[in-house]
């Protein structure tokens, strides 16, 4: 089959990832696997996202694929229930929240600008080498600091679903692709 | 004579489809497509059951089955 352009997008999201070691400000760039995805469920009502332009999906296609990383089980059954998949997006919209209020409380001067990296919800990780002053205020490093956080704690859970199970096991329980399922639905419903 | 023959297909379940897309894109004969950004959907007409989604398939949710036709 003849690749499209669109097939080498897990180009950019290896890319994105490389370059919030670098300066963190880039993580602002991530909002595009937010608001990408929900543009296209809500204006289509499709998973055109998911289907086609996600890069990380591809890139644990290729890592788990091609590269062979993965031991290719089944997902247990647990993991691809309504009920995990809706609690995991729930969880995940708390947790945004939780980052969107610090950076509030940043902006607010309620609160210094932490210069970390929060892995799986809980391990800090310094990450001051990525940071240069920005000419904006502090509250918007400290919400790419909080995205990043989003972004790489993704990456990994979707790296470890990737060996244990199918390569793209990420995807039965992405919150993206849960929500924009969830829009398709909603807005597909026949009368 | 029985002119009936056995022939492999691809069945989803579809309540349990992610709708991903990870079907669609390993198909060799463009058998699947997503629906509605819902889930899957396998044209009977074209799927000769070579497994490829099955085996692709992150939630596990795709079947070969042999039906009669």
């Amino acid at each position: 089959m003849k690749k499209q352009w669109y097939d080498y997008l897990w180009i950019v999201s290896l890319t994105y990832l490389v370059l919030g070691f670098f300066n963190i400000l880039f993580a602002w760039l991530g909002l595009l696997c937010f608001f990408i995805p929900l543009i296209i469920s809500i204006a289509k009502g499709t998973k055109g996202y998911c289907n086609r332009y996600c890069g990380r999906g591809q890139l644990f296609s290729l890592l788990g694929g091609r590269f062979g990383l993965s031991r290719r089980k089944s997902i247990p059954s647990w993991m691809k229930s309504k009920a995990f998949r809706y609690g995991f997006l729930v969880f995940f919209f708390v947790m945004f929240f939780q980052m969107l209020w610090n950076t509030c409380l940043v902006f607010a001067g309620a609160q210094d600008l932490k210069q970390v990296v929060t892995l799986l919800w809980t391990f800090k990780l310094p990450w001051h080498w990525a940071y240069h002053g920005t000419f904006l205020h502090p509250g918007a490093a400290q919400f790419a600091f909080g995205f990043y956080s989003v972004m790489l704690t993704s990456t990994v859970l979707g790296l470890v679903t990737m060996v244990l199970f199918k390569p793209r096991s990420w995807c039965v329980y992405c919150p993206m692709g849960t929500m924009t399922q969830l829009i398709c639905k909603a807005k597909n419903k026949g009368p | 004579m029985n002119a009936e023959r056995k022939r492999r297909r691809a069945v989803v379940d579809q309540t349990a489809c992610v709708a991903c897309g990870c079907c669609v894109k390993v198909c060799p004969l463009k058998a699947v497509e997503i629906i509605r950004g819902t889930m899957a959907q396998v044209d009977e007409s074209r799927c000769v059951g070579c497994g490829k989604c099955a085996r692709e398939c992150p939630a596990s949710v795709i079947e070969i089955r042999e039906v009669r036709g």
